[in-house]
């Protein structure tokens, strides 16, 4: 076999890199025209370069928007505030492992319960300062402490001291977690500048990260620009954030080329969207979940046969078409999606089966069942369709479901967690323990289920603070199995998040742990 | 013997009156025609429209979300596959209903108030009028839009009272400005004299007095009204879905112009054909109780 | 919304009836003047009255809207306590009220220790943003609408004014978003002439300003036109019928310098109350165009402090488009009263 034919073979099945194909193409004689034409028709990401303004549009972003990363409330000023701008200690990659970023490596003591973080030499801040131990202590203090109303106060719970020793910091937890540099990859924990006092300077965004902040208007955009001494190289020169919260808007703007990139997209016309030949669409299926959550101490949900029938009576697989128009992936009732570290799909597959149904009623000692399922959109957006199709599918297998459209505004103050069967959205974590510990612990405060398994609290505590790999994993499969056949949620969908862009901008394998390429589109970008 | 000459009278008044109404008809110019017919026509659709629409209003029909315009379904479908034609039908019920209801609540209050302002000035028509400046000095859409906030749920009968409530200000202001005219003629006066208590006055003297330009603003009014619930239901506020409503439609279907896709034209269109219909008319109306004449 | 409002301005006749000051011992321009002030001051009142007690009313507050679903008991309790919302409400009116009227229109509760957003800071970009689209529309639309009104009061009854009439009655009639995404896929996306977002800044050049205020502008212009054009022909065909036109006509003068020389001067009363009218309806009214162009004006700002509760931010917003609003219809006022005779000479 000719040898270009042979090359090109290992191009299309990407068993060869791009900067071997090319060598080996030019060894060849082959043409550079033919040679990057061949790569791209195999999918494969150009070489990055340098220059060019990035300008993207985002769906959220309000005027009360702050620097303050304690208060972080989605992807516009995780985007600005974090990924474009600043660094956390760890980040996660592509596979989703955590991998250092403004920590050079981090080491466990043997029982997990001592972290100790190397900071990376010679970062700077934006204004020319060196990061130190002190500015990453600071940075942590500001979101703990009995006053702290940060999103972030809950993960660091279990931090009992956070000190500083040279170019180290040590973190000493009350007990032992395995999990914690993934905690520390989180986008509320931007490491800033530490005032004389002790408290962190975060209102000024001179941050370490690969762009500098020129201009952040709340609710309109931010403007930033390359950080030359940033340690990792950054191609655009510039990068723009609007805030668009229309979507018809937004698809303008990205159709016309008034922005590269635009997030959330509109699943109704998406397909229309397709047609584009100067746009691409992608899909990233992240950790996040639309569920129905019963409350497993209440009347009749305290039956585990009436809360499987329930499961084995929802259709998963025709809301996920008819109401997310096939983007995501349908649950199984466990709530670590596939993409997370020592996931399993358990078995039995929860599919609409009306015959299983009728089974686990006469099992539970009924003929029929009702039940009241409150819905609003504010759970998440297309919560009220999921339900009429519930009450439909469900009605065929003799459970007869009261669909309750309860008011958007009050919808997480009155109705999650006090009413017993809900529609609920979780945004994943991107570690089980993580996960486990905010919404299915015993005692945890979003514990959307009520469900007090004593073998399962047991295992979570093992795990934790367990460090060889295959214990781990047995014991979190045996935990995802007890959830997925005794627990109170019914995973509807691991839903997607849906972006487009314009083909002038490349970009490599996207991030699944947030939406907009984990929110690090700026770095991770450049113009093709 | 009284009697029956008051019976042979009424249905002699009674026929010049229709012939008079006939006759102005004649002469109405085409544009008014036009417009009469077309709101016949809505009222028809509106008024029949389980008769007329080939499908249920939220019966999902199609399996393919925007699916083109076909025999079988005339507009083709919306996105979760309903047939956007029986929408349409359904929407001229839901829409011209409560709009209309919404000008009644406007009509009922503003103009009440606005007339018994007039009547008894004073203190009452003081507070009345301080209020609806402050009120109308608000911005009617933010207005209307913080008020359907506090109800958490926007429910029909919600959007109805917020909406009448915020345009009754208005009302208010033409009738209370109209009848104050009126109530300082002689034959108010007169009634006054004669000891008739105050809601025969304002019953048989000043409404029927009044009623020419609350008629023309009535109409212009629900236009506005047309215009303010399909704005609402754009900032998400206004109708709920699975309820069908132009404004709504729009909304649903907007980001099909993107794709050249004239299919959200249709409800728009509705909105706009009824009101440049209703405006013809009123124009008419106008032209003919205000005496305008065209100098020619 | 109230952009046809059928009452012709001139048939407002008084606003309230109050007066101030006694009649006939002071120039009738300054004793309307003065009594439409105290007349809007009293408004503005009634008008933070009323926005507070909405807010009031809302469901969930600044704290919970801010915090979110993860927020604990504790965290709202601390964040209320830092922006004063622990206080009860008629002591946190008076408080307000009380800066007010020093000029302190206080900061934002969007504010954390060490961040001041002091509203004033906040509003005033957005505010200049609204203005300028607020008069890049008028200097369009206002010419283009007495234009259009005094050809068709000309050409009554022709083609022309038929015509007229039926385009500028159709574009009022569609919503206005509609009308936006229109312009929206014809200018923007098939022919890439002006841009789709109306994004600009501080730094801003004035022409790039004017070329992405372009779509905008000329949506809103397509709003406004139709009620202008219609009441300056309603005014200048209303007087045709009045003697001393028709004495005019008698003599002989031209058709077109009887309604610009005789009719106009006295048409402008109505003409002036509606295009104030519309005008306060650019600064107040023009959300829906902001959200759809994403253009940063005030409208949307206080859209969005109303949806998450910013009570300092809404009661300025508020008070600014009220006494936008009394402003303009007593400057309206002023010019009606000095461009008539008869009330200019009292007796």
């Amino acid at each position: 076999m000719n040898q270009w034919e042979e090359l090109q073979r290992a191009a299309f099945g990407k068993r060869i890199s791009r900067r071997d194909f090319m060598r080996r193409a030019t060894a060849l004689g082959v043409s550079t025209a033919l040679a990057t034409g061949v790569l791209s028709k195999a999918g494969y990401a150009q070489e990055p370069k340098k220059g060019g303004k990035f300008v993207i549009g985002i769906g959220h972003g309000a005027t009360t928007d702050s620097l303050d990363p304690a208060t972080y409330p989605d992807q516009m000023t995780g985007v600005v505030g974090w990924g474009a701008s600043a660094n956390s200690l760890t980040e996660m990659d592509e596979k989703g492992n955590v991998v250092p970023d403004l920590a050079e490596s981090f080491e466990p003591s043997d029982d997990a319960k001592t972290w100790v973080f190397k900071l990376r030499k010679g970062v700077t801040f934006h204004d020319g300062r060196t990061v130190t131990a002190d500015d990453v202590v600071a940075s942590y203090k500001h979101h703990m402490g009995p006053d702290s109303k940060s999103a972030a106060k809950s993960i660091l719970a279990s931090v009992a001291e956070i000190k500083a020793d040279g170019d180290n910091i040590v973190f000493t937890l009350n007990g032992g977690n395995a999990d914690f540099p993934f905690y520390a990859s989180d986008y509320h924990l931007p490491i800033m500048p530490a005032n004389q006092d002790g408290t962190v300077d975060w209102q000024s965004g001179n941050r370490t990260g690969p762009f500098s902040i020129e201009s952040f208007d709340p609710g309109i955009g931010a403007k930033l620009k390359r950080n030359p001494n940033f340690y990792k190289d950054v191609w655009f020169d510039e990068f723009e954030v609007k805030v668009i919260a229309d979507v018809a808007a937004r698809t303008n703007a990205l159709t016309s080329g008034e922005i590269h990139f635009m997030d959330r997209c509109d699943l109704k016309t998406i397909n229309m969207l397709k047609r584009n030949q100067d746009l691409e669409i992608n899909q990233v299926t992240g950790y996040g979940h639309y569920i129905f959550v019963m409350n497993t101490q209440q009347a009749p949900f305290d039956n585990p046969d009436v809360r499987n029938a329930l499961k084995y009576a929802i259709d998963r697989d025709e809301i996920l078409q008819k109401v997310f128009l096939g983007y995501g992936t349908v649950g199984n009732d466990n709530p670590i999606a596939p993409s997370i570290q020592y996931a399993i799909n358990p078995e039995p597959i929860h599919s609409y089966n009306p015959d299983k149904v009728r089974e686990l009623l006469k099992k539970a000692g009924l003929d029929s069942l009702t039940v009241d399922l409150s819905v609003s959109d504010a759970a998440f957006s297309g919560a009220v369709d999921a339900g009429t199709l519930f009450k439909e599918s469900a009605a065929k297998a003799g459970i007869n479901i009261n669909v309750i459209r309860e008011a958007d505004d009050a919808y997480w103050d009155a109705v999650w967690l006090k009413k017993p069967f809900v529609a609920s959205y979780w945004n994943g974590r991107p570690v089980q323990d993580w996960m486990f510990t905010t919404a299915y612990a015993a005692d945890a405060a979003w514990n959307d289920t009520f469900w007090k398994n004593p073998r399962f609290n047991e295992l979570l505590v093992a795990a934790r603070s367990e460090t060889d790999s295959n214990k781990r994993a047995a014991m979190y499969a045996e935990m995802q199995q007890l959830l997925h056949d005794d627990g109170g949620l019914i995973n509807i969908v691991f839903n997607s998040y849906v972006s487009a862009n314009s083909k002038k901008v490349a970009h490599g394998p996207l991030l699944s742990n947030w939406d907009v390429d984990g929110m690090k589109i700026a770095s991770r970008w450049w113009f093709a | 013997m009284t009697a029956a000459s008051t019976e042979a009278k009424i249905p002699r008044a009674r026929r010049s009156k229709s012939e008079m109404i006939l006759r102005e008809l004649r002469k109405a110019p085409l544009t008014a025609w036009f417009g009469m017919i077309v709101v016949a026509a809505y009222v028809f659709v509106a008024l029949f429209a389980p008769w007329i629409a080939p499908y249920g209003e939220s019966e999902v029909v199609s399996d393919e979300p925007f699916a083109l315009w076909s025999s079988e379904f005339l507009f083709g479908t919306d996105q979760l596959g309903r047939d956007l034609f029986s929408r349409m039908i359904y929407a001229a019920r839901n829409s011209m209903g409560i709009a209309f209801a919404a000008t009644a609540v406007a009509f009922l209050t503003g103009g009440l108030i606005g007339i018994v302002s007039a009547l008894l000035r004073g203190w009452f028509d003081q507070l009345a009028s301080r209020l609806v400046d402050a009120v109308m000095a608000i911005p009617s859409l933010i207005f209307a839009l913080m008020v359907l906030a506090i109800f958490e749920q926007p429910t029909i009968l919600n959007i109805i009272l917020v909406i009448g409530l915020v345009d009754a200000t208005r009302v208010f202001r033409l009738t209370r400005a109209v009848a104050m005219n009126v109530v300082a003629l002689d034959f108010v006066e007169a009634a006054r004299l004669r000891g008739e208590k105050t809601p025969w006055i304002v019953l048989r003297e000043i409404v029927p007095n009044i009623m020419p330009p609350l008629v023309t603003e009535f109409g212009l009014r629900y236009c506005f009204v047309f215009l303010t619930i399909s704005s609402l239901s754009f900032l998400g506020l206004g109708m709920q879905p699975p309820t069908a409503d132009w404004g709504l439609m729009v909304k649903e279907t907007a980001t099909l112009i993107t794709y050249g896709d004239i299919t959200p034209l249709l409800p728009a269109g509705a909105i706009a054909l009824l009101t440049v219909a209703i405006n013809f008319i009123v124009d008419w109306f106008l032209h003919k109780t205000s005496g305008l004449r065209d100098g020619q | 919304m109230d952009l046809l409002s059928g009452v012709p301005r001139g048939q407002k006749i008084e606003q309230g009836g109050v007066a101030f000051g006694r009649r006939g011992h002071m120039h009738p321009i300054l004793r309307t003047v003065l009594q439409r002030l105290g007349l809007g001051l009293l408004t503005l009142f009634i008008v933070s009255l009323v926005i507070f007690s909405l807010i009031e009313m809302l469901p969930g507050n600044f704290a919970k809207r801010i915090l979110g679903q993860a927020a604990t008991p504790e965290t709202v309790a601390a964040f209320e306590k830092e922006i004063g919302l622990d206080k009860p409400a008629h002591i946190r009116y008076v408080t307000w009220v009380g800066n007010v009227v020093q000029g302190d229109f206080g900061a934002s509760f969007a504010s954390r220790v060490g961040y001041k957003r002091q509203v004033s800071d906040l509003i005033t970009p957005r505010l200049k943003n609204t203005l300028f689209l607020a008069s890049l529309t008028a200097l369009i639309a206002v010419p283009l609408a007495i234009g259009l009104g005094i050809l068709a009061a000309l050409y009554r009854n022709s083609p022309f004014d038929r015509i007229v009439n039926s385009v500028t009655l159709t574009t009022i009639s569609m919503p206005e978003f509609f009308m936006a995404y229109i312009l929206m896929l014809f200018l923007a996306v098939k022919l890439q002439m002006f841009p789709s977002l109306a994004s600009v800044d501080a730094d801003t050049p004035l022409w790039e300003r004017i070329y992405r205020c372009a779509l905008p502008a000329l949506t809103l212009t397509l709003v406004i036109v139709a009620h202008m054009m219609r009441m300056t022909r309603a005014a200048i065909i209303n007087l045709l019928a009045s003697p001393y036109i028709e004495m005019a006509r008698l003599k002989g003068i031209s058709k077109s310098r009887v309604i610009l020389h005789h009719a106009l001067p006295n048409a402008w009363a109505p003409i002036v109350n509606v295009i104030a009218f519309n005008l306060a309806y650019l600064v107040v009214g023009v959300v829906i165009v902001e959200a759809v162009f994403t253009y940063p004006g005030i409208g949307q700002l206080m859209v969005d402090a109303v949806r998450t509760k910013d009570m300092p931010v809404v009661q300025a917003c508020a008070l600014i488009f009220a006494a936008t609003y009394i402003l303009l219809n007593l400057i309206a006022d002023i010019i009606s009263i000095s461009t008539n005779p008869r009330l200019l000479h009292p007796r």
